[in-house]
This record gives structure tokens, sequence and C-alpha cells, in this order.
């Protein structure tokens, strides 16, 4: 009886279409949000992750519709942000059907932002995202927290933000490696173990995904608690029931059946 | 068949209209009861939970759904919590102590201890400790998904499974027409939908038992 890693596909949108790129840069449109979101759901997906990165006040009713569509499509949790600055903008969130918030540039802003989703809905339903570049060189193990979907540095530890979001209130973070995104070589096990051996609370990986070693050596060197990745899912290069295989035979803790 | 109407309390919690959906997709009828007087005709209800048990146990109040609804379960109303909903069963709960739970069943919840990461959130396995119709047809090893910080820690008499985060805790319990689980059945794929059906399927039984015409 133990607490199963979770595998968790994300879809990045501009609000309405899923849509991909290298280090946030390149987009191209990658499919239906709802369709992509059933398909998940029915191949064993733990839970999904939607994002609006575009995240502009004007597309902001047709990401809601996106999130209700994808909603529909679920019989697990759904996390969903991108933009949200107050706790008005989650409630329509979770309105719309999300189970948990991710919050990423306005919590670096505001940092209260943070207390106040955690007491308007739970712990449980706050996801802090954190976008982490290295710095000092690869022997460093230093990351500095980027905000903007990677357009602008902060000055801010990864470490220390993580730590700060979570006394704050934040029940998860969602840690991804800018260095790694898009990438697919792996993802950043020294970035993720010094996260999750600090906070109280489940850490998701994210970034680099590419091959099924990459998830076991998340989940035993990066001590992550949940790995997220998004092209090797849209582009079918691992089916989601090999890839928790896999990971069963050796030994992770995994759900197999839906 | 007839279909059962099962009453969703309406209280503002997120996961109502999930709930709602998946109970909807096993052929059950719902209906949403945000005032008292529809909680007197129900013939199943289910108190779906997210969040704050003070704030769930204010509104309830504020709603003047709360003594209503403790009539309901003790008149023997088919009754599902969910997460809070479990919860809110018992006395009290320290995660705050300003507001009495319902008293369906005696004690205090507890906040899970430290030495895990908290939230318990994710999918977990139970142990059964008992035969019971919520779990009916559910394979052992499933998987539930959990999203909370604090439980009915250990095991009273009223629990059919545990489930272990740091300490053993009430996964799902059963009493007479009391049902409840810690776990999101709403959120758990098959398994989960599973225990829904088998609520659903409990309250048409008594609905037609209790009804000499049909």
């Amino acid at each position: 009886m133990t607490l199963a890693r979770r595998i968790i596909p994300c879809l990045d949108t501009d609000g309405a279409r899923v849509v991909k790129g290298v280090q946030f840069i390149g987009l191209r449109d990658a499919g239906e949000p709802a369709e992509l979101a059933a398909r998940y759901n029915r191949e064993g997906a733990d839970e999904l992750v939607v994002l609006d990165i575009a995240a502009s006040r004007d597309r902001r009713p047709t990401f809601l519709e996106t999130i209700r569509r994808v909603a529909e499509q679920l019989t697990i949790p759904l996390t969903a942000g991108g933009g949200v600055g107050t706790v008005v903008d989650g409630r329509a969130i979770l309105r719309a059907g999300a189970d948990k918030l991710a919050v990423n540039t306005a919590a670096v802003r505001r940092p209260e932002l943070i207390e106040e989703l955690s007491r308007e809905f739970g712990a449980q339903a706050v996801v802090l995202a954190i976008d982490a570049r290295r710095v000092g060189g690869p022997q460093a193990n230093r990351w500095e927290v980027i905000v903007r979907g990677g357009r602008e540095t902060t000055g801010r530890d990864t470490v220390t933000w993580a730590q700060e979001g979570v006394e704050r209130g934040a029940g998860e973070i969602l840690l991804t490696s800018m260095d790694r995104d898009g990438t697919r070589s792996g993802f950043d096990c020294a970035l993720t173990a010094a996260v999750s051996g600090v906070v109280s609370v489940p850490v998701i990986a994210s970034g680099g995904a590419d091959k099924p070693e990459d998830f076991l050596a998340v989940f035993a060197e990066g001590r992550a608690d949940a790995a997220l990745a998004a092209s090797i899912f849209h582009d079918n290069v691992h089916r989601m029931a090999e890839l928790k295989q896999f990971l069963a035979l050796r030994g992770v803790p995994i759900r197999l059946s839906s | 068949m007839n279909a059962v109407e099962v009453t969703l309390i309406d209280y503002g919690a997120g996961n109502l209209s999930s709930v709602e959906r998946a109970l909807r997709l096993l052929g059950a009828e719902t209906r949403r009861a945000d005032a008292p007087a529809v909680l007197a005709s129900s013939r199943a209800i289910v108190l779906p939970g997210v969040g704050h048990f003070g704030a769930l146990m204010r509104t309830l109040e504020e709603r003047n759904l709360l003594a209503p609804l403790r009539e309901a379960i003790r008149g023997g109303v088919p009754f599902l919590g969910i997460c809070l909903g479990l919860q809110a069963l018992y006395d009290s709960s320290e995660e705050d102590l300003s507001h009495s739970g319902l008293g369906i069943l005696p004690g205090s919840v507890q906040p899970l201890p430290k030495t895990a990461k908290l939230p318990h959130m994710g999918w977990n396995q139970l142990r059964r400790l008992r035969p019971g119709i919520l779990l009916r047809d559910v394979s052992e090893n499933a998987y539930f998904y959990f999203a909370h910080s604090y439980a009915a820690i250990g095991a009273d008499s009223a629990a059919v499974a545990v489930c272990d985060h740091g300490v053993p805790f009430v996964a799902a319990l059963e009493q007479k027409s009391v049902f409840a689980v810690q776990f999101h059945p709403e959120k758990s794929g098959a398994a989960g939908a599973k225990v829904l059906a088998n609520f659903v399927e409990f309250a048409r039984r008594e609905s037609l038992a209790g009804d000499p015409v049909k």
C-alpha cells in the first residue's frame, strides 16, 4: 500500500488549441484539447494538466470553455493554469471544472496570492508552478526562477522560492527545467531532487522527458512524486500503458488499471 | 430498472459538478439541494466536499441545511459523504474546532502526521477490514485518488477499509445506510465509478423496499 508515482500528460494551449514548441519558442499546433484529454483518460493517465501559455486577458473566456470541455472528458484530476492572478481568476477556473490551480508568474510578482488562494480553496487546490534555469555552470546546482513563459529572469533561487511557496500554502510544486524543456534530453534529476528534498509537499518533475528510463531516473534519483510530459505523449512516442508497465516492472509503485 | 434520484448537497464545493457528471453517467438522476425543503423528500443524499471543514459546516448552517441533513441521515436516507463529506460525519475536526460536525459518528478528525508528504495527494490502495457494499466487485489492488491533509485516524467500528499515509486512516466506512469515502470516487477512474454505482444501487433497492406500491 504505497502512494503511486503519477504520470501526467500536459496540454499547453494558446487558450483554445494544444500547441508545442522548444523552450517555449516556435509554437506549432498539436491538436484539440478535449480529444487529447479523452485519449489520455482512457489510456491510464493519472492526472491531466492544461495550461494557457498565452494567458492573455481577452482569451480568458476561450480558455475557461476549453477547461469545461476537457473536464467533461475526465475521470481523473485536472490542474489548470495560466494567468491566474487573483482569487476571482482561480474561482472561475475551478468552477469550469479544474480540481487544482497552477500559479506561476503572478505568484512571483505577488507571493501573497498563494496564501489567498490556499485560504480560499485549500492547499490541495494550489499548485505552485516554477520554471527554473540552471545558473553558474553544470556543476553549480543552482537554478534561477524564470517567469513569463521563459522570457524574464527574476534573480530568485528556485529551491528557496519553492520552500517559500509551500510555507505560504502551496500544496504541490510543478517544477519545470527550462534547460530541458522540449529538448528530450531527460529530466533534470538534480533540480528535482534539490527541491523534493526540502519541501514537505509532492513535487511534479517536468521538462525533458524522452525515454522510459528518464521517468525511472526522475522517480529514483530525482525523488519526484509525479512526472509530467507533453510532446512524447502527443506524438505517440510512448504509449501510456507501456510506460507504466516499464516502471512497474522496475519496482516503481504505479497505478496500472484504469 | 427505476432510476433513483440522488440529491447533491450544494454548498459551493468545487467537485460538485464532477460528482454530478459521474452519477449521471451511471444512469442516476441528480438534483442539487441548496435549500432545506429539497432535503426532506430525498431518497439518496451525496455530500461532496473539498476544502476547509469550518467553511463546510458554516455554509451548511447558513443555508439551513445542517439540521435537515442530520435528520435525514439519522432517519435512514442513504447517504454518501465524499472526502470532506466523510470528515463532516464526525463530532468535530481539529482543522476547525469552532464548528461542530454532524455528529453521526463519534470522535474527532485529525491532521495526518508531518512525517509523510502533505497533502496526501495522489493514487493509493486500500486495505479491506470487512466486506461491505461500497467496495463490492472492486479489485483489492485498485487505486483511488486522494487529496487531503486531515483524516479519521485509526479505524473506528464503521470503517470497511483503511489507507496508509504515515498512519492508517479510514478510507471507506459504512454504518447501516451511512456511507463515506475519504478518496474522490469521481476522480478515480473505473474503480471510483464502481463505488458510486454500488451506492446508487443500494439507494435504489432501499427506495423500492420503502415503497409498498412497487
